[in-house]
């Protein structure tokens, strides 16, 4: 901002984050958001070992949350070796999922027969059930990533094309006549409106596919892998350490919820001009 | 300086699905630099009439002639500023200004530069990189404006530019308006509700009929040059604001019929 001070009558609008500490207070905003999540999960877990205490029921049937803690803790680099390949197989797949979703999304923009054509076929996508297809692509494509990436990819697919093609057509028709009044093309409509003004959209479409995504990670493993959450899972059911289930789900969702505020950081990086609470 | 053009409307019909026809038969000239306000009850069709004359909708008769040739279609002589501002948050207020020009393929850079030099005579200096949302209504609408003039093209169409402004900042932005056309020799043809700000400005005051609507009346404004704000409370003025008043009124007063329309009061294209 220069320091030229405006020459008008009205005077300039208060700036939009005077108050000195704004870190203070941005995390104190946060907090005032996340405390009552916070507060819920204490008092689940409160009761939950409670209940496991005065009721003497046997570990293996139900481990009390302190127990799954400790032992989780104990088991700590079985675990980790297990959630590298599970993370790296979420990334991947949901990277190839955004790639082909904004590589449709964008053709649809641009070719109103291809939009027809891949509705229902988006829909359909959601519709076949991951159960069955995932034992039939380890059974097509083996124990390695490509199922996994492909389970992945159908699962998180559609939230991320669906919310694109939707964030591409709801460009104001004013914002789009304004354009072509200036002389632009298509292609100048898309990059300078109907592209950033998808952007919003687009990172709610992601924030849902990222959870998505983990699960169905977890799920394509617990059908047939080498490695992963999903399969270690698997294993110490077989075995009867309910105690290490839940340690890996509790890995599991710490993985989903990490990945989750990461599209956030993502978000204000990529489009800081957008107001969202 | 983009050359000054002749332009007009010759019998322009239009309608939507669902609508009927919209606009029936308009005619209407604006000469090179003339200041032409439209005025009409509101769903009448003005905007519809702007998207024509801008080249955004093709009619479905009658044709645009910019200095005697068809130009039906055409955007280029047109500089439109639409109803909403529609300043884009994820530009600055500078790159939104510029927006323009870097679709017409001018360097970013140079683009920049032409918008950036007119933030001092609009009122904005020092606010170029500010996001629109930290704007006044009246430095948004200002900011508009200069989106527009800085196309440099022959008639600006300005759609109820101070709409939506409170009333003081209206009289101010009116008064500044009048110093910019007179710095930027352009035509004008500015739509608005308001007939003082309508008489304030114009040369020539059109108004249109209810729906389907077409140019009822006509009132040639023939007050000296430059206007000072004193001049609304002049008799001549409260008499060209009252037969721009009374032509409005006698149009809404029930359905016309053709041939009262026909008969017109000579006021009529
Ligand atoms: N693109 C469109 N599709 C269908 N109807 C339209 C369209 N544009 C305008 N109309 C209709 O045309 C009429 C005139 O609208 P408009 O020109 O915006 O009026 P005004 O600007 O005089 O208030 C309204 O009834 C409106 O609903
Ligand atoms: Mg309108």
């Amino acid at each position: 901002m220069t320091a030229t001070p405006p020459r008008t009558a009205e005077p300039r609008p208060a700036p939009v984050a005077a108050p000195p500490d704004a870190a203070t207070r941005a995390r104190r905003s946060s907090w005032r958001r996340a405390w009552p999540a916070v507060v819920l999960v204490a008092v689940l877990l409160v009761v939950w070992q409670v209940y496991v205490d005065v009721s003497g029921i046997k570990p293996q049937l139900l481990p009390s949350p302190l127990r799954v803690l400790e032992q989780g803790w104990a088991h700590r680099d079985q675990l980790w070796a297990n959630t590298v390949p599970t993370l790296q197989v979420t990334l991947v797949g949901f990277g190839a999922s955004l790639a082909v979703a904004w590589a449709l999304a964008i053709a649809a923009d641009f070719v109103p027969w291809i939009r027809r054509a891949l509705t229902p076929l988006l829909v359909a996508s959601q519709t076949v059930p991951i159960i069955a297809i995932a034992p039939l692509m380890i059974i097509w494509f083996g124990f390695g990533m490509l199922p996994k990436v492909l389970v992945i990819a159908l699962v998180t697919f559609f939230p991320v094309a669906v919310g694109l093609i939707e964030g591409f057509a709801a460009t104001d028709k004013a914002a789009t006549d304004l354009l072509r009044s200036m002389g632009a093309s298509r292609w100048d409509q898309f990059r300078y409106v109907r592209l950033p003004g998808a952007l919003p959209r687009f990172f709610t479409a992601l924030r849902i596919g990222i959870t998505y995504a983990v699960t169905g990670a977890v799920f394509a493993e617990y059908v047939g892998a080498t490695a992963g959450l999903g399969i270690y899972m698997s294993i110490q059911k077989n075995a009867f350490r309910t105690d290490l289930v839940l340690a890996a789900v509790g890995v599991t969702a710490v993985l989903s919820v990490a990945l989750f505020g990461l599209t956030y950081v993502v978000e204000r990086l990529v489009i800081p001009w957008s107001r969202r609470g | 300086m983009a050359e000054l053009v002749h332009v007009r409307l010759d019998d322009v019909r239009k309608g939507f699905p669902g609508t009927g026809p919209v606009l029936d038969g308009v005619s209407l000239e604006v000469a090179p630099g003339e200041f032409v306000a439209v005025v009409g009850p509101s769903g009448c069709g003005k905007s519809t009439l702007f998207t024509v004359l801008g080249g955004l909708e093709p009619p479905d008769s009658g044709r645009v002639l910019v200095d005697g040739r068809d130009a039906t279609g055409a955007t280029a002589p047109f500089a439109y500023m639409p109803q909403q501002d529609l300043l884009f948050p994820w530009r600055t207020v500078l790159d939104n200004t510029a927006l323009g020009l870097e679709v017409a393929g001018v360097s970013r850079a140079e683009a920049r530069k032409r918008a950036g030099e007119l933030f001092e005579p609009f009122g904005l200096a020092g606010f170029e990189r500010s996001r629109p949302g930290e704007l006044s209504g009246g430095m948004r609408q200002r900011a508009a404006l200069l989106r527009t003039v800085v196309l440099d093209r022959p008639v600006l169409l300005l759609d109820e530019p101070f709409g939506a402004l409170d009333s003081l900042t209206r009289a101010d932005m009116q008064a500044w308006l009048d110093g910019v056309r007179a710095t930027f020799d352009r035509s004008i043809v500015m739509i608005t509700h308001d007939l003082r700000e309508a008489v304030y400005l114009a040369d020539r005051v059109l108004v249109l009929g209810p729906r389907p609507t077409r140019v009822i009346a006509e009132v040639v404004v023939d007050l000296p040059r430059p206007r000072v704000p004193d001049v609304v409370t002049t008799p001549a003025f409260t008499a060209l604001e009252e037969r721009v008043h009374h032509a409005l009124r006698s149009a809404m007063r029930g359905p016309v019929t053709r041939a009262q329309r026909a008969g017109g009061s000579g006021l009529g294209r």
